[in-house]
């Protein structure tokens, strides 16, 4: 999993997209959401570490958003729906 | 502030809620029912007896209402065809989800005033709370700064009620988080 800050530039949509660039699922930060609640979802639903899922969690709140998985298409879109079911405000896309 | 959530023996959650709280909570959540309900109604295709219902929704576009639309949120935001995709396949399962989730809160409350939940209900409990507090917040266009402002508030300002409220869900909320932790 990638930490990096993710690129704010949007894709050209004539650009290549090369099928082994891997997606990701980023969390955004939203006013209502608990800092305690995302941690604690983070770890329920990637079976991150508490540090680990702090860290993303505060990732989201000063940054912003934060990239909390990557791999296939499919797997993003299943980890979006998961998180969805948990009311946090995710989205997918191919990382850059 | 009184009540809220704690651990019990045998893995379970304790909830010590008021009679006026829960009247609150079960004002608030039917309210949540009414309003996941109205997600893809209008596209509900007729059913077949014994046929399965196969869960698209026909929903492409995100829900008018921003409550809804934060409840159902786009999964991807520069690709409008790629989230219609995802919503059609998603959207039904998770209103489906999010129903049960609230109508668990409803049944349980229903015990009095101490609660004890298994694991699946405390589960139930903290995805309905947070749906409501996103609803409740939304509503009341809260903002990162909104404690502050509140705090101006004059006693008789209509809006004490709603903030009131918006307050001690979080209260609630934050108490389940920590007893499931």
């Amino acid at each position: 999993m990638s930490t990096a800050p993710v690129e704010l530039d949007r894709p050209d949509a004539a650009e290549d997209l090369r099928a082994d660039r891997p997606w990701v699922s980023i969390v955004w930060n939203d006013p209502i959401n608990l800092m305690t609640y995302v941690t604690y979802v983070l770890q329920a639903v990637f079976g991150y570490s508490k540090k680990k899922a702090e860290k993303l969690m505060l990732d989201v709140h000063h940054k912003g958003r934060a990239v909390v998985s990557s791999g296939s298409r499919e797997e993003m879109e299943r980890d979006c729906e998961i998180l969805h079911s948990y009311g946090l405000w995710a989205t997918v896309k191919q990382d850059v | 502030m009184n009540g809220g959530f704690s651990t019990a023996s045998g893995g379970r959650i304790c909830l010590r809620i008021g009679s006026e709280e829960a009247a609150v909570v079960r004002l608030l959540i039917g309210q949540l029912i009414d309003l996941i309900g109205e997600v893809g109604e209008a596209g509900e295709s007729e059913s077949y007896e014994g046929m399965p219902d196969l869960k698209f929704s026909e929903n492409t576009s995100a829900p008018e209402d921003p409550v809804l639309a934060r409840l159902f949120p786009d999964a991807y935001r520069e690709d409008q065809g790629a989230s219609a995709e995802f919503r059609r396949y998603t959207e039904t399962g998770l209103r489906d989800s999010k129903r049960a989730a609230a109508e668990t809160v409803l049944a349980t409350l229903d015990e009095g005033e101490k609660v004890y939940l298994d694991a699946e209900q405390a589960q139930s409990w903290l995805r309905a709370l947070n749906d409501l507090r996103l609803a409740l917040g939304t509503r009341l266009d809260i903002t990162e700064e909104t404690l502050e402002q509140m705090r101006t508030f004059d006693w008789d300002d209509p809006r004490n009620a709603g903030y009131a409220a918006y307050d001690w869900l979080t209260y609630l909320q934050e108490s389940l988080v920590r007893a499931l932790w």
